[in-house]
């Protein structure tokens, strides 16, 4: 595998700025991508067999060869840039550090698609990122790489850098295109499956997320050989309890054992006890799957229902943690964040969530631990979008690995992880 | 009760209402997109950082500039966290409470908060000064545990480093 580089420039402080960016090879792919066949560019992207970073890890050009050809038909592209599963920052990172990219990412994948306006879904609370968008952007435009007739080819192009209000809600793209249209970012019925079909205002869509995007800028300026060469890059968030949490670009497939390594190893030496690999919609997993890669194909293959990749944000947790406690939090967030459309999600998280409130308040019953599977049970393919999905594979994991928790808790009222201090 | 789709200049002015630079602002907002609901959004961050919070007045002009009724500007803004309907403080910290951040300790800065600030979440201080909220993942878990003061990130925080960010946060 080669260096990394997407995240080799996040660290100059210049590399927001248009004439930085481009000393550093920047625009190059655009001017690549502009200079081919829309179809072609779809190739190249499909070639390097890139898959969306969002989370769902559907095949981007696949993705965009669903979408209409016919001219006459009005096309968007959106950026899903409203990150915000649990543990996940690093498109954040990329758009803070390295704005320009994403920018060309839309030119390339909007040209691609036919697409004359693409909107920037971008959450609320990244002050910093919009301002660096927000400066990219203009530039841009003053360069003529947006607006009309972009570098005398014909084809024109707006950015348009919308806003989120925060939903967790809206990182699934229908509830996404729903907020994007100024309403409650509730999810839409499928079929249609994809918003390539019908999306935004009703026309074909192509949604994809920022690491996605940066990538194809990469993929058009260097080619898909190359790109495949450097082992199928992506980013991973890791956080909780490791010596050096941080975003770290590795080859896909690589072990969660080699990411916490990168990331330190284990805070003050301590052990490993438990990981979300693909941040909280994901199971957990134990030491026994150290050794797993973080790959599309092989988490869904471990024998822990709903291991994932997801947004490949590690949330690695060391043996004072208690995962009564940790797996409450989760149902609590998705309580919270569930938008109440559909009934398992929102009477099923609520009711784990009372659950999850009596043990750890020294008022948990025997039958309690049948009850909590039951109610996951009852929401495991019946939500009607993957929110209240999330909830039921860590839930499940937990009960598996970490019963003697929740049967202390029960028995004794009280939590026997050496070393954990209950919540205030 | 709205009565529809009003003309500029037109209805009834409270004295807590949007100013012309604001509503100038919404329609430059409006003019970005192929159909004027998607400015809905950010017209309600308008008017929340002009007044602080979306007064009735506020939610009225917002939709009177959208050509929406009130109630459903109402319910598209109740569905969202980042939006206040009643005022808030000059500083809203909202302290990150999920995974990442619980695992590095949240919960004693939320305490430590809480006990400096003499008010519990959701609660403004009596100066006026801070609002403390919690929040779901922020996506800074390289800081855990971390905050936010207004639109700065703070973190990994500690006790001493909560103090010193209080002390240094303009009254």
């Amino acid at each position: 595998m080669g260096e990394p580089f997407l995240l080799k420039y996040i660290h100059e402080r210049d590399q927001g700025d248009l004439a930085a960016y481009e000393s550093r090879g920047g625009y190059a792919g655009m001017r690549r991508g502009l200079s081919m066949a829309p179809e072609a560019v779809i190739d190249e992207v499909d070639k390097s067999g890139l898959r969306g970073r969002g989370g769902a890890g559907f095949p981007t050009g696949r993705k965009w060869k669903f979408i209409p050809r016919d001219p006459a038909v009005t096309k968007y592209l959106v950026v899903n840039a409203d990150e915000g599963e649990p543990g996940t920052y690093k498109d954040r990172t990329l758009m803070e550090g390295d704005p320009h990219r994403l920018i060309e990412g839309i030119i390339i994948g909007s040209f691609a698609i036919g697409a004359r306006q693409a909107f920037i879904y971008l959450r609320r609370e990244f002050a910093d990122a919009r301002a660096a968008l927000t400066k990219a952007i203009a530039q841009a435009m003053a360069a003529h790489y947006l607006g009309r007739n972009i570098l005398r080819t014909g084809y024109d192009l707006e950015i348009i850098l919308a806003t989120g209000a925060g939903a967790y809600m809206a990182g699934e793209e229908t509830a996404l295109l729903e907020s994007l249209e100024g309403r409650r970012a509730m999810p839409r019925l499928k079929p249609p499956f994809y918003p390539a079909v019908k999306g935004l205002y009703l026309q074909p869509t192509a949604v994809n997320n920022v690491e996605t995007l940066c990538h194809v800028a990469w993929i058009l300026a260097k080619g898909h050989e190359w790109y495949k060469a450097q082992g199928a890059p992506i980013l991973i968030s890791v956080s909780g309890h490791v010596e050096r949490p941080g975003v770290y670009e590795v080859p896909l497939g690589t072990t969660i054992r080699t990411i916490i390594d990168l990331a330190g190893g284990m805070r003050r030496g301590r052990k490993f006890k438990a990981c979300f690999p693909g941040g909280s919609s994901s199971a957990i997993l134990t030491d026994a799957y150290l050794d797993t890669p973080l790959d599309y194909d092989a988490l869904p293959k471990v024998d822990v229902p709903g291991t994932m990749l997801g947004s490949a944000a590690v949330i690695v947790m060391d043996e004072t943690a208690c995962m009564v406690e940790i797996i409450a939090r989760t149902v609590e967030f998705y309580r919270d964040e569930s938008c109440g459309k559909c009934t398992p999600c929102r009477e099923g998280t609520v009711w784990i969530g009372q659950v999850f409130h009596r043990i750890l308040h020294g008022q948990g019953r025997s039958e309690d631990l049948d009850l909590l599977s039951g109610i996951a049970k009852g929401m495991t393919g019946t939500c009607f979008c993957p929110l209240g999905e999330s909830v039921p594979p860590s839930l499940n994991a937990s009960l598996r690995f970490f019963r003697h928790e929740y049967e202390h808790h029960i028995k004794t009222g009280t939590c026997d992880v050496k070393g954990h201090r209950a919540r205030p | 009760m709205t009565d529809g789709v009003r003309g500029p200049g037109s209805g009834v002015r409270g004295g807590s209402g949007l100013s012309e630079s604001a509503r100038a602002e919404i329609r430059r907002l409006i003019a970005q997109f192929p159909q004027r609901q998607s400015a809905l959004l950010g017209a309600l961050f308008v008017a929340q950082d002009e007044i602080g919070y979306l007064s009735p007045e506020a939610i009225r002009d917002v939709a009177e500039a959208m050509g929406l009724s009130d109630s459903e500007v109402t319910s598209v803004a109740s569905f969202y966290h980042l939006y206040h309907f009643k005022p808030v403080g000059r500083r809203l910290i909202q302290v990150c409470t999920n995974l990442s951040c619980a695992l590095m300790g949240c919960g004693r800065i939320l305490k430590h908060l809480r006990d400096r600030l003499k008010i519990d979440v959701g609660q403004t201080t009596p100066d006026g000064r801070f609002t403390l909220k919690t929040a779901e993942c922020l996506a800074a878990c390289e800081l855990a545990p971390m905050m936010l003061v207004g639109d700065e990130r703070y973190g990994p925080l500690t006790l001493e480093k909560v103090d010193e960010v209080l002390a240094e946060t303009k009254p």
